[in-house]
């Protein structure tokens, strides 16, 4: 059954769509990502304009942030306080990031820069997870009894203006979260994604949050930042779906929840070692694209009626 | 695109009076709807044009849709990866074309009349928007058929007109789920010894109906508030979820 998407301006499978959230829900419950990074280059691949697959990607991940954030809010799992402090970097960043999209746009740079953003990031997570995951395995073999230090002190704990984060039991410099939140943003704008995959590790390892805080805090700030890139986005370039992004989102919640039950009989390391595996995947394929020589070395920018 | 529609209404009755056939039209064509609405089921359709003729000759259906601009971009390799580094404005490119003839145009008549009715793909005139060696706006040019043509909204469908009687004819106007809307002209020539003969102009309507076009006049009147409401769904929606499948 086909459905006219109003804003995309192209005809889709209604089936074709829902399976494609259930699935990318049900690997986003296993995993315990937003999902965005492989949703986004999926719906470039089956026709979406690329500026409006971004724009309702982000729609979508309000939805998805809202519900996950719920379930870590009621077992107190939410660092309001260090939410708030990422949030304001992240409006800031993301509506940096919406103006960024709409030169790099009109200058036809947007699709390369989304690309390369996703390769190069994706990149370096795929392979930092990979090897941290294939480490811990070994760990879980060999056990040792050393005791891991809270976290590493460095030159970034004597920045000025200190603030005491009680949940996630830090005494660190606001620059810092502020300073993730506004990357995170930019690259939330531009990449069509959460940035849940940027935003965690950045929160473990440069912050020095709980890890059982980390997930909850960063969906409660993904909420706002991604309802604040949606708004810019619809405001300014007209690129929100909401047919796009109900269909997406239908099955995105259904799929995230048997995602999620599956998740739970799997251990942490392998979950996460096939996560970069994935992760690897889709960015090898985004790679090969940008070396590949493509079929047509033209191509046609936006269209406007005279 | 109503100097267009003029002038070719201005051939009909030129021809019509010059002609001196006042007694019966050379030529009578008519589309099977005029209107086409693109619905939420909208899967792309076929229109049927069909006509008469008063004796010999090739009928050529030109389907022509609103005038854009648009920039076509040349990719080259930069430290191995693609880059547009390239690019070329054009105006006075139609959003949709088509062109059907009973034989192939070559053999119907010659390049000169054929460009001046711009019929036939390699006949289109667009408007370059900057000034650039020939070679250079040809390639660009070529170009922008080609991804116009991959993109399905210019078809070249020679020999698709149908001779079903010696003087009646029939075509099929196919347009894909992503046609632009607009106002079309569907322009018929009948051509004699490598002359026009006669020419006749309908005009095509294609327009968005229903919740798509609301939806599509909402998010474009009231951006804002269509940002907001997009917004307030996902939450709903999200919260939702949260409510129903929440683990006891």
């Amino acid at each position: 059954m086909q459905i006219y998407l109003p804003i995309a301006e192209i005809s889709l499978n209604v089936f074709l769509l829902l399976g494609l959230g259930g699935a990318v829900g049900f690997l986003s419950g296993l995993f315990g990502v937003g999902g965005g990074f492989l949703m986004t280059p999926l719906l470039i691949f089956i026709g979406v304009p690329p500026a409006v697959a971004v724009a309702t990607e982000a729609n979508q991940i309000v939805a998805s942030s809202v519900s996950g954030a719920l379930a870590h809010w009621r077992r107190g799992n939410v660092d309001f306080k260090m939410g708030m402090v990422l949030l304001v970097g992240g409006f800031i960043g993301s509506s940096l990031g919406v103006w960024l999209f709409s030169i790099l746009r009109g200058a036809g740079q947007i699709d390369l820069v989304i690309s390369l953003s996703y390769v190069v990031f994706l990149g370096i997570i795929g392979i930092l997870m990979l090897i941290e995951s294939l480490r811990a395995m070994q760990r879980r073999r060999k056990p040792t009894g050393r005791r891991v230090k809270l976290h590493q002190h460095n030159w970034l704990h004597g920045l000025p203006f200190k603030m005491r984060f009680r949940k996630s039991k830090l005494y660190i410099s606001a620059l810092l979260p502020l300073a993730v939140g506004i990357f995170v943003g930019v690259l939330a704008a531009i990449m069509g994604v959460g940035g849940g995959f940027i935003m965690v590790p950045a929160m473990i390892y440069l912050l020095g949050m709980p890890t059982s805080v980390v997930v909850g805090t960063s969906l409660f700030q993904i909420i706002f930042v991604t309802a604040n890139v949606t708004f810019l986005q619809a405001w300014q370039n007209q690129t929100v779906d909401v047919v796009l992004a109900l269909l997406l989102l239908t099955g995105g919640v259904i799929g995230a929840q048997f995602g999620s039950r599956a998740g739970a009989r799997l251990h942490g390391e392998q979950l996460r070692s096939l996560l970069a595996l994935m992760v690897l995947a889709v960015c090898g394929k985004l790679a090969y694209d940008l070396v590949a020589t493509p079929d047509d070395l033209y191509s046609l920018g936006y269209l406007v009626s005279e | 695109m109503m100097r267009r529609l003029g002038f070719a209404i201005g051939c009909v009755c030129c021809l019509w009076q010059a002609g001196g056939e006042a007694r019966a039209q050379a030529l009578v064509a008519d589309l099977s709807r005029h209107l086409v609405a693109v619905t939420t089921g909208f899967v792309g359709t076929d229109l049927l044009l069909f006509g008469a003729t008063d004796g010999e000759g090739d009928v050529v259906v030109v389907v022509r849709g609103p005038d854009q601009r648009d920039i076509v971009r040349r990719k080259e390799r930069v430290a191995g990866i693609w880059v547009n580094r390239q690019e070329f404005p054009f105006s006075e490119i139609p959003a949709f074309y088509s062109v059907a003839s009973s034989r192939p145009l070559r053999d119907i008549a010659d390049p000169p009349l054929l460009a001046r009715h711009e019929i036939g793909l390699n006949h289109l005139r667009f408007n370059p928007g900057e000034v650039a060696p020939a070679a250079v706006t040809a390639s660009f040019r070529d170009a922008l058929i080609r991804n116009k043509q991959r993109l399905g909204v210019f078809h070249d469908r020679l020999g698709k007109v149908r001779f079903v009687a010696p003087r009646l004819f029939r075509t099929d106007v196919h347009l894909p789920s992503n046609v632009p809307t607009g106002t079309y002209t569907v322009t018929v020539y009948l051509i004699r010894d490598g002359e026009v003969r006669s020419a006749q102009t309908t005009p095509l309507v294609v327009s968005k109906i229903g919740i798509g076009a609301r939806v599509f006049e909402f998010a474009h009147r009231h951006a804002a508030i269509y940002g907001v409401l997009a917004i307030l769904m996902a939450l709903f929606a999200g919260w939702l979820a949260g409510v129903v499948f929440r683990k006891p």
